[in-house]
């Protein structure tokens, strides 16, 4: 399929880093009126361009702290860019930061359908899925109690299943499976494998570990220092990658 | 350099980011107000649930509370001072419930875009729903106080005029307006500035004594009763007092400051949202 469903066009994101905290009205107003108000431009990313068609499978790497994240928030669409445009064609699931929206004070059971809320699904499909999230986050037993009192891999077994109750278009994963005990992440990466391979969604997967990129993706794009440093093959862009390693 | 890889990497569609952009975007999600809605309903019943959790009575406090507070008001204020109003409790209550529904609404909705930090962080969200649902809540809770209020004049054998069929909802839909634009400004200067905060429970406290809420506006000298034309909510609950208790109707005076009050507050605060809330994610 050829159809583009992620179009990011000559993407730029410039941060302001406040040269000093300015966290009150009269600071701000003294600062302002001083002519002191400078900020240091810091630049996340760099003129990203690139497209992703339906059904193709993209890893993103690079580095810590060269905008990876930076550019998946602004796919998921919760960063607006600075300079450039983003187009989407399709429902997203990003599995970024599991669990937000998750009201520790609320019973599981109340948590399943407000953070489905939160990620767009109606109430009738929150209903019509209920059993099915909650058996395959293996919660069933404590559905009504206070999430406050789970261990950290229940809360992430929840979040994750409550994320993936959908067939999305697209599927935005960042090291998210690095949760749970090797069980539960055996059955995530099922989940995703399954995602992709029968209902031909498309993925966007970012992670340090190479080797995971090159068995998961097909295309790949190396992110470094907010620039684009390479796009291309999986295998090719792994193996300059890799250089840089070495 | 990057284009020219791009296409080498799609060599069956040789086509820019520049004309994808345009085939994409004109396919957009039509059910994102129903969404919305449902999320607002989600929020709204989460703090109901949070606000009642381990109470016995639960959400008869929202009943409850006004009662009990009139009851201390009354007997304060009708030993100490002497008003001479007809049927003070009705007085009272009615003045209470709107000031509260005002001053928690605003309150509560200047802190929720930076308490909702965690969210607005991670998932995309139409951002105008946090303060909104604050107003609903309170919105909620003064129906729930109205009960209170109505079963007081009932006490008192208080007959409202029969105008409230349509200027009670009338009236709800202007002070809402004016309670949603407050919020709206409150709640994207309070990202910018934490002063706000600090400052409006000061702001509420002179503007609860500066509102006739306990003593007869007659009461006032004649400099102060000038003053107190600039107060909306001094028209709100006079025009509340008058369809609820006094059988009458605003003057169309009154009637027009209730309107522009809403709406200029309104407009102001959805303009000063729709400006800054790109920014929020940056300073929260």
């Amino acid at each position: 399929m050829n159809e583009p469903i992620v179009v990011i066009n000559h993407v730029s994101m410039m941060f302001n880093m406040a040269s000093e905290q300015l966290n009150s009205l009269k600071e701000y107003f003294l600062a302002f009126a001083k002519g002191n108000l400078h900020f240091k431009k810091f630049l996340a990313l760099d003129d990203i361009d690139f497209l992703v068609m339906r059904g193709e499978r993209w890893g993103i790497v690079g580095t810590n702290g060269s905008g990876k994240s930076t550019l998946l928030k602004i796919i998921a669409g919760v960063l607006e860019p600075s300079k450039g445009r983003i187009a989407i064609g399709g429902s997203i699931a990003p599995l970024i930061e599991l669990g937000a929206g998750f009201d520790m004070e609320l019973t599981a059971r109340e948590n399943i359908y407000l953070n489905g809320a939160l990620l767009g699904y109606s109430k009738a499909f929150i209903d019509d899925r209920f059993e099915s999230i909650v058996d395959f986050a293996e919660v069933r037993d404590f559905l009504d109690m206070p999430m406050k009192n789970y261990s950290s891999g229940m809360i992430a077994r929840v979040a994750f299943s409550v994320a993936t109750a959908t067939i999305p278009d697209i599927l935005v994963v960042d090291e998210a499976l690095s949760v749970g005990d090797f069980l539960f992440q055996e059955k995530c990466e099922k989940r995703i494998s399954e995602l992709v391979d029968t209902h031909g969604t498309t993925l966007l997967f970012v992670s340090h570990s190479i080797d995971q990129v090159e068995r998961v993706c097909e295309k790949a794009v190396w992110i470094e220092k907010g620039h684009m440093r390479m796009i291309g093959d999986v295998s090719e862009v792994c193996e300059a990658y890799r250089q840089l390693q070495a | 350099m990057v284009n020219a890889l791009q296409n080498d990497n799609c060599t069956d569609v040789l086509m820019s980011t520049d004309e994808a952009y345009q085939l994409v975007s004109t396919r957009r999600n039509r059910d994102e107000l129903r969404q919305n809605i449902f999320v607002l309903k989600s929020l709204v019943s989460r703090d109901f649930k949070l606000k009642y959790r381990r109470s016995m009575l639960g959400v008869l406090w929202s009943l409850l509370n006004p009662l009990l507070m009139m009851i201390v008001m009354a007997a304060v204020f009708s030993y100490m001072f002497r008003f001479k109003i007809e049927n003070f409790p009705v007085y009272l209550i009615l003045g209470t419930i709107m000031f509260e529904y005002m001053s928690r609404s605003t309150a509560a909705a200047m802190t929720s875009i930076t308490e909702s930090q965690a969210l607005i962080k991670k998932v995309r969200i139409e951002k105008l729903i946090f303060p909104l649902e604050k107003v609903v809540f309170e919105l909620v809770n003064f129906g729930l106080s109205m009960i209170a209020a109505i079963g007081v004049m009932a006490w008192f054998r208080v007959l409202p005029s029969i105008h409230i069929l349509w200027a009670l909802p009338l009236l709800v839909i202007l002070l809402t307006l004016f309670c949603t634009g407050l919020s709206l400004l409150l709640s994207s200067l309070a990202v910018f500035f934490r002063d706000v905060m600090h400052l409006w429970s000061v702001v509420i406290t002179a503007w609860t004594y500066a509102t006739p809420l306990f003593y007869p506006y007659e009461m006032l000298d004649g400099w102060m009763q000038t003053v107190m034309q600039f107060n909306p909510m001094y028209h709100y609950i006079t025009f509340f007092r008058d369809i609820m208790m006094w059988n009458s109707l605003p003057t169309t005076g009154q009637m027009i400051a209730c309107i522009a009050a809403a709406v200029i507050t309104f407009i102001i605060g959805l303009v000063v949202f729709r400006k800054t809330e790109s920014k929020f994610i940056l300073y929260i």
